[in-house]
Formats: structure tokens, C-alpha cells, sequence
């Protein structure tokens, strides 16, 4: 469809290079680049205010960069606004239907807004609405809709049109976590079926592990780790093993072991970086034996994003209370 | 360049939210029949215009002009709600161009003012104005038109570079109330002290209430001809500074 790509294999749905937002003197967006495959489902993974909705609204054409270039879909996000606007559909973050009008006047709307024709719409509508279940609220004005029935409702409002590009901006902030899962399932599904391109932005990281092929760590406006969820999880080196025990030990029994990578004591905790970690929790607990280490409890986990983020980061993704700057960027983020 | 589909559904859905806020209804003929009963009423016995036109009937013109004037600048400056609620993102970030969006805002809005100034007129017709039916009466509904086009898109311009509600206030008491007293609405513009005159003859208003006077009572300062080519400028200027203001300002 375009002799860009016609040469060139690999094709891109979203190519990013060096974007910049700044603020006034504030700065949001910290020079950016990444690729997103087409088919791909690509997470920005990182705590609020950290740059993430500020970078959708540019690629999306809401607002313009301070600098640096995208495409999105093959077009420029500067020079072809009206093409990159054409090939995307959006859910944004904070809620943005009209609560005069039933959620199918919403989606009659939108539909319009794209320019579908009559009959395609209103067969797009009631399969978005069995999608997210709201075929029966469909005449009752959004107004009276739940939080998470409006958020369902935006969702399937981004599907209508059928784009090849989906931007979710915190797709499930605030639902429950059946609702969660539930859309979830229609995110996979959407990528599956349609083969839609899918990027969206969270700071839950089961959801980033669950959906995304790929996953970037933004932090302070910048991507500081980029990968597959399961490569950077190997970036811990293991399986986390945590012992609790009643006294204090030395943590050389452990250090002096070849196959523990790494080991940490934290009050009466001691958390073991395996390998493997089912098969050495038994030989962990002989070694505690053997040096007479009474362990109350043990506990294996595998490493999370979370883990992986705050290695990196120094810091949780959740940790609501971020820096001054951080909610700078957020309230930014919010009012432009 | 322009999309008559996305112009015809916002359209749509500004008749369709007008019809369901039956408060703004009740809300938008209050004050025009506290004007008229208030002020025409009252004043009818004390002011003597020249002319053989009594005040009150003097008065319905001006204030069919102003209740155009007000809920044209409110509808236009609605965009503001669309922004807080976010609304207004989903119309930007589609593949419409902008002056489509604005058009469609305009013709929305415009219809609903129409709906006020006819309801205004009966009103007035009901408390006693001498209506001049004649060849040009019906001529009364595009000057309706054209008030409110020229200051719904105001209102846009002025909404498209606000955030929030807070500086609305102001620029209502800062333009739309001189708007409404320097334009011979309330008094013929004629008797106004001569700097306040010139100010007049600058407002797109002056001309549309006196195109309202000319087709509904038959009596008029400019001449019906005139207060058209004024009209149709002061529109014509205003979508395009509504457009450019769309282009140029916060609208996200």
C-alpha cells in the first residue's frame, strides 16, 4: 500500500524518533524513539506523570512535539495529520463521551465522525456493543452508566472503525478486575483477529506481562528499558527465594554457594536469586539446616516487571507519591 | 476540505442535547420576559420615542436581539464543557478538518438560537407587540440567523483559548453586556452620546436589531438593505476567526 515499506521487509506501524515535549520550561517528553511492528502489542509501562499520555497525544496528532519525528501507520505525524488520524482510533485515559446521549448515539456518532456508511455502522455497532456486553444499555443515556460501563463503552468505540492502529491510554484504570479481564480479552482478540497494531500505556504491571509482546520502561520522559516481558524478567538472573528465620545470620553461608547469584538480607528475611527455583528450594533448606538456621517460612516467587523496574528505576511503578516533576508532567498531561 | 457528514451529526447532536436540557428552555425565556415585562411595561408610559412607535414595541426587536445574543455567545462558548469532559478530543483527534468541526458547531448552535427567537417573538406578540406583517416580515428569521451566527462563532473563538469556566464570567460581562447596551437595543441609537454612537455603528448587533425592527415593526434606522450587508459581513468575518481561533487554540 505504500512504496516506503515495499522495500523494506519489516514493517512499522509506529516508528519514534527523538520526540520531545516540552512545557514552558518543563519537560514532559524526553527525547523518545522506539518501533512498534505491525500485529504488535507494545506497552509503555511506567508510574503517572511519567511522560507516557503526553507521548499518545502526540502520536496521535493531538498535540505537536517540541521536536523529534514520528510516523504512525506510515504517515507523518506533523505533515499528514488528517492520514495518521484516518488509520488510528483512540481510548483516552480520562473519560471523553458525551453523558447527554445513549451510548448508542456515542457510537452513531463516532461512526459518522469516520465517515462509515449506514449499513457497515450500525452492524459495527451491534457487534462492538455484544463485544462489551452492553447491548441491552445501549438505549439508556451514559449519564446512567457505570464507570465501568462508560470505559467499556470508549473501548468499543475505538474498535468501530476498524483502525490499524488502536492507541489505549490506561485502558483499565479503575475497574473491577473481572471488568479488567474482560477487556483484556477483547484487547488479545482485537490483535488477533483484525490484526491491529496495539499500543497502550499502564502502570499495572500485570497487565503490561499479560498483553504486550513488547514492553518499554518510561521513566521521567524517557524509555530506560525496552524488551520482551519475559527477557526482561531474566534481567533478575532468577527465581527469587525468600526465607523467613528467627535470628540473624551471616549472609556468607549463602554467598560462599556458586549457584546463588545473589543474596540479600533484609531484617529476618533472606531473599535467594536462583536459577530454577522449584528444585533448589530444597537445597536451600538442607543448607539452612546443616548451619542450623531455624526457617519458619519460604516463599518462591518469580520476578515481576515490578522487580525489574524498580532494579533499573530504583523506584515502584505504583508509588503514587512521585517527585514534584513527575506530577508536573501529569498535570500537563491533563490540561493540554 | 469540508465533510457535510461530520457537520450534519454534530448538528445532530446539538439539537438532540438542546431537546433534552428542558431546563435551558425554561431558563432562556425567563429573561427575556422579565426584559420585557420589567423594562417595556414599565418604561411604556415614560419614554416617548419620535414616531408614532410606542416602547414596548420599540423594545421586543432589542430584546429578541439580546436573548440571540446571549445563548449565541453560551452555545458557542459550550466548546468548554466539551473540553472539560473530554468531549471534544474525540471530535479533534478524527479525520475531519477543523473548519468542518467549527461549521458544524455553528449550524448547531445557530438552529437552537433560532428556536429562542421565535419563541421570544411569540412572547412579545403575546404581551401586546403590534407585529407589521408585511412582504419582508419573514426576513426577520435570517437576521435571527445571522445574529447568531456572528456570535456563536465568537463565543467559539473566545471558548476555543479558555481551559476552564472561570475567565468565561469576565468575558461575558466584558463583551457580551456593552454589546447588548451599545446597540440600540434598549434605546434608538440615534439618542446615544456621540462616542458611544461609533461604538455602535462597529457592532454587528446594532444592525441586526435594527433588521429586526425594520421586518417585525416595520421602522428602522438603516434601512433593511444595509443592516443586511452588515449582517452577512460581520458573519462571514466571524466564521473565519472562529475557524482560525479553532486551528490556533487549546482545543485538546
Amino acid at each position: 500500500m505504500n512504496q516506503f515499506n515495499q522495500n523494506n521487509k519489516i514493517t512499522f506501524d509506529i516508528e519514534v524518533d527523538s520526540l520531545v515535549k516540552k512545557f514552558k520550561e518543563f519537560i514532559a517528553v524526553n527525547g523518545v524513539s522506539f518501533k512498534v511492528n505491525s500485529g504488535e502489542i507494545f506497552g509503555l509501562l511506567g508510574p503517572n506523570g511519567a511522560g507516557k499520555t503526553t507521548t499518545i497525544k502526540m502520536l496521535t496528532t493531538l498535540i505537536e512535539p517540541t521536536s523529534g519525528k514520528a510516523r504512525v501507520a506510515n504517515y507523518d505525524i506533523k505533515n499528514n495529520k488528517s492520514n495518521v488520524r484516518k488509520n488510528i482510533g483512540i481510548v483516552f485515559q480520562d473519560p471523553s463521551l458525551d453523558d447527554k446521549l445513549t451510548g448508542k448515539e456515542n457510537l452513531i456518532f463516532h461512526g459518522m465522525l469516520y465517515n462509515l456508511e449506514n449499513k457497515l455502522m450500525l452492524k459495527r455497532i451491534s457487534e462492538v456493543l455484544k463485544l462489551v456486553e452492553l447491548e441491552d444499555k445501549a438505549n439508556i443515556l451514559v449519564e446512567n452508566y457505570s464507570g465501568g460501563m462508560k470505559r467499556r463503552l470508549e473501548i468499543a468505540r475505538g474498535l468501530m472503525h476498524q483502525p490499524k492502529v488502536i492507541f489505549l491510554d490506561e485502558p483499565t484504570v479503575g475497574l473491577d478486575p473481572q471488568t479488567r479481564r474482560k477487556i483484556w480479552d477483547y484487547i488479545i482478540e482485537l490483535n488477533k483477529k483484525h490484526k491491529t497494531t496495539i499500543i497502550l500505556t499502564t502502570h499495572y504491571i500485570e497487565e503490561a506481562d499479560f498483553l504486550c509482546n513488547r514492553v518499554a520502561f518510561v521513566d521521567h520522559g524517557k524509555i530506560v528499558a525496552l524488551d520482551t516481558p519475559e527477557k526482561l524478567k531474566n534481567k533478575m538472573g532468577g527465581d527469587i527465594i525468600s526465607l523467613k528465620i528467627d535470628f540473624p545470620t551471616n549472609k556468607d553461608i549463602f554467598t560462599k554457594i556458586k549457584w546463588i547469584k545473589n543474596v540479600k538480607i533484609i531484617n529476618d528475611v533472606i531473599e535467594l536469586t536462583v536459577d530454577d527455583g522449584e528444585k533448589k528450594m530444597l537445597d536451600v533448606l538442607d543448607i539452612a539446616k546443616k548451619n542450623n538456621i531455624k526457617v519458619n517460612s519460604v516463599n518462591l516467587r518469580k520476578p515481576s516487571l515490578e522487580d525489574v523496574f524498580i532494579k533499573i528505576t530504583g523506584k515502584g511503578i505504583r508509588e503514587e507519591t512521585g517527585s514534584f516533576k513527575d506530577k508536573m508532567r501529569m498535570i500537563h498531561g491533563r490540561i493540554r | 476540505m469540508i465533510e457535510f457528514k461530520a457537520i450534519y451529526v454534530i448538528w445532530l447532536r446539538e439539537i438532540k442535547r438542546f431537546i433534552r436540557a428542558k431546563s435551558r428552555v425554561i431558563g432562556m425565556i425567563v429573561m427575556p420576559l422579565l426584559f420585557l415585562i420589567g423594562l417595556g411595561y414599565s418604561f411604556n408610559s415614560l419614554v416617548h420615542l419620535s414616531g408614532n412607535v410606542n416602547y414596548f414595541d420599540f423594545l421586543v426587536p432589542g430584546i429578541v436581539g439580546m436573548s440571540l445574543l446571549f445563548t449565541s455567545i453560551n452555545n458557542g462558548a459550550s466548546i468548554i464543557w466539551d473540553k472539560q469532559f473530554g468531549f471534544l478530543k474525540e471530535i479533534m483527534v478524527t479525520p475531519n478538518s477543523r473548519i468542518s468541526i467549527a461549521l458544524g458547531k455553528i449550524i448547531g448552535g445557530a438552529s437552537t438560537a433560532l428556536i429562542q427567537g421565535v419563541l421570544v417573538v411569540i412572547i412579545g406578540v403575546l404581551l401586546g407587540f403590534s407585529l407589521s406583517v408585511t412582504a419582508v416580515t419573514l426576513v426577520f428569521l435570517v437576521f435571527m440567523l445571522l445574529i447568531a451566527i456572528t456570535f456563536i462563532s465568537l463565543g467559539l473563538a473566545i471558548g476555543s483559548f479558555m481551559s476552564d469556566f472561570q475567565g468565561f464570567g469576565i468575558v461575558m460581562q466584558f463583551v457580551a453586556f456593552p454589546l447588548f447596551f451599545i446597540s440600540g437595543a434598549l434605546v434608538p441609537v440615534t439618542t446615544l452620546p456621540t462616542v458611544l454612537k461609533y461604538v455602535a455603528y462597529l457592532n454587528p448587533l446594532t444592525y441586526g436589531v435594527d433588521g429586526l425592527r425594520a421586518t417585525l415593526l416595520g421602522t428602522s434606522t438603516f434601512g433593511i438593505g444595509l443592516d443586511l450587508t452588515a449582517m452577512l459581513i460581520s458573519s462571514i468575518i466571524m466564521v473565519f476567526v472562529c475557524a482560525w481561533a479553532f486551528t490556533k487554540g487549546n482545543t485538546t
